[in-house]
């Protein structure tokens, strides 16, 4: 099981990050955001994977599963909405202003990143 | 203790000269004296105690992390120094009050000067080396503002730059050195230091901790080859140079080495480096110079000359060489102060300072020239002066000493040499301006100066002759207490005279005034000599390596910042690969030892689709809608993920998130390209897979490490303590709003400024909005579908009931201020999207950036609150009551803490995408359509 967590973990590490190389900016929010999914995942399994375990004290219970990860990954996604949020917006500000999409700065005189 | 009042009061002096106006300028002149002259009672009144031996203490606790203290003493070494410093600065302050023209600005100027002499103060009392240290930067940057002080003039402003630059430099060089001292010692008490010199001399930091600590003297000091600051600092206004080359600035380098004497000096290195250092500058600055043609030039190389003679006498293996260099720190300060002085008045009075112009002053400024003539003298030191004496002293310890072996012979000789280069500067100085013919072409008629701009010039020589005469009586209680503090061990027995019988430093000296009336007739070969020379100026050089400098740093910064992200997530990724790679190498394997758990279908199935569905994402990332599709299935997933590994809170806030985010990226895609263009090349492609491959590989590697290893969490505590300390069954809640709320609070403040920096983002943002899909078919007619309108209207009391619900439950069951807002943001915006911004906003007629803002407060003041009553911040408190008919239930602080995260959250959210939605309708071409449908 732990196996399979973490490839799910890897492939979408590795899928965020190809797109957020990518150069238009929608795909690099989009990028982004996958990444945030898949580090909340590696977070959330730094406390272990535990099946069926107490999320709430009980009298009696004693296999409870790990709340400090889940705190941390709880506030790191609505931070995650709140990151994603910005640079979307930031990305249509961009397109108002500079009428493009492209991520690299297109102000200078000659493109300074190759074509991508 | 009045120690620390010594300090003290100069810097409240400082804010003397501001309180009264720039015309009363007898008033502000008196009344600035008025602290340092105080100051300098105090430093008297202990002054016989210092004499007969005593060593002064006081010590105030300040960063106690850093071993800084506020720790002052006054021992010999101090005493000499204050006296200096407060003596000579009281006369700079009355001198300048005559200098100063009516639209210099006073105030400022005698501000900056008490700051300066605070931080001169400061350093000779510091007991403490950190404390020194804090002290020698404001002196670098008091004297930057000092010698910047006509900032309309280019010359003071780079002036004051160069220096500031070359003495800061060299004071965190200092500072590395002090450090390490401070590492050897085990702490940065100056009498601990200075009693461990065996210990600070055998640890192998000693080079590196000398090198540095001898930089920061050196740049202070002038010493070649950092001598170049100096020259141009004269750019000040000549009481400046008077005081920070006679009596301070440059001063503070020697005092450092004298201070620092008793634990440093005395090795090989220390020998070598100080003495030979210091006779280069001597000989070096003293022939340049003899060549200078501005008079204030004079006087800065030829006081660079005289800290060069300073700090090879404290080089020197021989306890009377400190002696004489001390001495000599005294001669030169009055000597040299009295001489600056009098350049500014031949300045003030004839408009120039060019040697060239000037000539047969003696005529017009009698008193001037004598004093001057006298003072010169002294520098050249010519018998019956004080300068004659230690020159004497100087020239005997030059013959004692070893270093050189063989070549020792060399170091009397050049020592001559230097001297008899003072003698030849000298005699240029005094016979070129005031003897010789009248001169004609001068900008002013000369004249004498006012009396009390005179007066310190005549206090000063005085003293330069009483000493010369009768140097036992004056001089040598103060010396002695300052040679005690400065070699520590059995003070040598020195006998201050003007006779010493015929001897070979005696013919040294008659050898230096002759050799120095002889260059001084020959000088025009010299001068001619030196102009088969490139002309150099050390600003040009020195501003032309920062612009190097600049250049050079413009062009590394343009290769790594080239505005393209892509190119900056590269090295990002390469970096982490790099750093995260070479971690996992040193993994002996990858599997640990804890016991994998047993798969089941279901597991298996839901990878497969979240893996399948993260891969959809990119590989079909062009079809942005497909995309965006397949990027809400991994989101639903994780969410299940959450939910299937015990984690129901968790699941929650994904699920409404992903909700919240897939509208808000779907309203982000209406108006940016619904496709992206095909761009990347082959080999970029295939780059990229590789680098994302990698990266993923490392991702998975290091979760799989991580997860079959033994775990050892700090949860226990938490579980522990939730019911007891928190009042809560839901731990995760409890975490949120109690034990770490002060990271809660920070966090839904980032919230609130990322929705508040939308909301300005999108203001007057004007957007193409197109007509039809990609394929080219219109948006549908129906924009609020008459069923989405009836569901969504009668969903929205229940759920925001539901919220109501999870909010209050938050702390005992899954839920919280959190889940519970996303819900009534779900709710809100899902009206939005059935009826439309304007009719929601009709409706819902309040703004969501004061929910936001109030949401911050509430949770602040939550946290303040418990400050009322004696508590840390964010304290929680709780309580059971009972309520007739509900029966009992539990109320914590904490509650409204959530209650506060609960409207950031709502606030928040709907700041953002009631925003963003705004802008769909505010300019739609269908705007009459719309309107029908509503």
């Amino acid at each position: 099981m732990e196996a399979l967590y973490a490839t799910v973990t890897g492939f979408l590490a590795a899928s965020g990050l190809y797109l957020a190389l990518r150069g238009r900016t929608f795909p690099v929010v989009v990028g982004l955001t996958l990444l945030s999914y898949a580090v909340n995942l590696f977070l959330f399994s730094t406390g272990g994977l535990t099946t069926n375990g107490a999320a709430v004290i009980r009298e009696g219970v004693t296999d409870y599963a790990d709340p400090l990860p889940q705190a941390l990954v709880l506030t790191a996604i609505v931070i995650g909405f709140a990151m994603t949020a910005f640079s979307v917006i930031l990305a249509m500000r961009v397109r108002g202003d500079q009428g493009s999409d492209q991520v690299n700065d297109q102000r200078g005189e000659e493109p300074k990143e190759e074509k991508s | 203790m009045s120690l620390p009042l010594i300090v003290l009061l100069p810097l409240l002096g400082s804010l003397v000269p501001l309180l009264s106006s720039n015309r009363q300028r007898n008033l502000n002149a008196w009344s600035t004296a008025l602290l340092p002259a105080i100051a300098l009672g105090i430093v008297i009144a202990h002054a016989p105690g210092v004499i007969a031996g005593e060593v002064y203490h006081s010590s105030m606790s300040w960063v106690p992390q850093l071993g800084l203290d506020l720790a002052f003493r006054l021992d010999g070494l101090s005493l000499l120094f204050l006296l200096l410093i407060l003596g000579i600065g009281l006369l700079i302050i009355l001198y300048s009050r005559y200098y100063l023209s009516p639209e210099d600005s006073m105030p400022r100027f005698y501000a900056y000067l008490m700051l300066f002499m605070t931080s001169m103060i400061g350093i000779v009392m510091a007991d403490n080396l950190l404390l020194l240290w804090v002290f020698w930067e404001l002196t670098s940057l008091s004297s930057f503002l000092l010698i910047g002080y006509w900032y309309h003039q280019s010359e003071a402003r780079r002036g004051a730059r160069m220096a500031l630059a070359v003495t800061g430099l060299g004071g965190l060089a200092m500072l590395a050195g002090f450090l390490l001292i401070g590492h050897i010692v085990g702490t940065f008490d100056l009498q601990t230091v200075l009693d461990s010199r065996e210990l600070i001399q055998a640890d192998p930091r000693y080079l590196p901790a000398l090198l540095l600590v001898l930089l920061g003297a050196f740049t202070k000091s002038a010493q070649f080859p950092f001598h170049f600051w100096l020259p141009h600092a004269m750019a000040a206004p000549t009481p400046v140079s008077a005081f920070l080359h006679s009596a301070t600035m440059v001063k503070a380098g020697v005092f450092l080495l004298a201070r620092l004497h008793p634990a440093l000096a005395g090795s090989q290195l220390w020998l070598y480096i100080v003495t030979l250092t210091g006779l280069v500058t001597m000989i070096y600055a003293a022939y340049f110079a003899l060549l200078k043609y501005d008079l204030k030039g004079v006087l800065a190389f030829s006081t660079v000359s005289h800290l060069g003679l300073i700090t090879m006498l404290f080089g020197l293996d021989s306890k009377l060489a400190v002696v004489a260099g001390l001495f000599h720190i005294i001669n030169h300060a009055m000597f040299k102060a009295a001489l600056f002085m009098s350049s500014g008045i031949i300045d003030h009075e004839t408009g120039t300072r060019d040697i060239r112009k000037l000539s047969g002053l003696r005529r017009s400024m009698p008193m001037t020239a004598a004093l001057s003539g006298l003072a010169a003298a002294s520098m050249a030191g010519v018998p019956l002066l004080n300068g004659f004496i230690s020159k004497e002293m100087m020239l005997t310890e030059t013959l004692e000493s070893s270093l050189l072996g063989g070549l020792a012979w060399l170091i009397p000789v050049l020592a001559t040499l230097g001297s008899v280069l003072s003698v030849a500067y000298s005699l240029r100085l005094i016979r070129n301006v005031f003897f010789g013919p009248e001169a004609k072409e001068l900008p002013k008629a000369p004249h004498e100066a006012p009396l009390p701009m005179r007066l310190p010039m005549l206090l000063l020589v005085g003293l330069c002759v009483v000493i010369g005469l009768i140097p036992a009586v004056i001089v040598s209680g103060v010396l002695d207490a300052a040679a005690r503090a400065t070699i520590l061990a059995p003070r040598p027995e020195f006998h201050l005279s003007i006779w010493h019988g015929f001897n070979l430093p005696l013919l040294m000296s008659a050898i230096a005034l002759a050799g120095g009336v002889g260059i001084y007739a020959v000088r025009r070969n010299l001068f001619s000599f030196q102009r088969q020379f490139p002309q150099r100026n050390a600003l040009m050089i020195f501003e032309h390596s920062v612009r190097r400098l600049l250049q050079w740093t413009q062009v590394a910064i343009d290769r790594l910042e080239n505005g393209s992200l892509q190119r900056y997530m590269l090295w990002l990724i390469v970096a982490v690969l790099f750093l995260t790679g070479s971690g996992l190498l040193d993994l002996d394997q990858l599997q640990g030892s804890r016991q994998p758990q047993p798969l089941d279908g279901l597991l298996l199935a839901g990878a497969a689709i979240t893996i399948l569905a993260g891969l959809g994402t990119a590989v079909l990332h062009r079809r942005r809608l497909v995309s965006l599709m397949m990027l809400s299935v991994v989101g639903l997933m994780v969410s299940l993920a959450f939910a299937r590994f015990s984690a129901p809170d968790l699941a929650l806030t994904q699920l409404a998130v992903e909700v919240v985010t897939v509208i808000l990226l779907m309203l982000a895609l209406f108006f940016l390209p619904q496709r992206t263009p095909k761009e990347s090349t082959g080999a970029r492609v295939v780059r990229d897979v590789l680098l994302a491959a990698g990266f993923g590989g490392v991702v998975a590697s290091l979760n799989f490490a991580l997860l079959t290893r033994p775990l050892d969490s700090i949860s226990g505590f938490f579980l522990d303590n939730s019911v007891s300390g928190g009042g809560g069954h839901n731990v995760v809640n409890v975490i949120l709003v109690d034990f770490r709320g002060f990271d809660t609070l920070g966090e839904i403040t980032v919230l609130c400024i990322a929705a508040i920096g939308i909301y300005k983002l999108l203001n007057r943002l004007r957007l193409f909005m197109p007509s039809s899909d990609s394929e080219g078919r219109p948006w549908s007619k129906d924009l609020h579908p008459m069923l989405l309108a009836t569901v969504s209207q009668s969903l929205l009391p229940l759920a925001l009931l539901v919220s109501v619900f999870i909010f209050l439950r938050g702390h005992n069951e899954p839920g919280g201020g959190f889940i519970a807002g996303l819900v009534t943001a779900v709710a809100l915006i899902l009206l939005y999207i059935a009826r439309g911004v304007d009719w929601a906003q009709q409706r819902l007629s309040f703004q969501y950036q004061p929910i936001a803002v109030t949401g911050v407060a509430i949770a602040t003041l939550t946290g303040l609150g418990s400050w009322l009553f004696g508590h840390n911040f964010l304290t929680s408190a709780f309580g059971h009551f009972s309520i007739p008919y509900i029966g009992e239930i539990e109320l914590a602080t904490a509650m409204l803490f959530d209650l506060g995260v609960y409207l950031t959250v709502v606030g928040a959210t709907l700041m953002i995408l009631a925003n963003l939605g705004k802008l769909t309708t505010r300019h739609r071409p269908s705007k009459e359509n719309e309107k029908e449908t509503v």
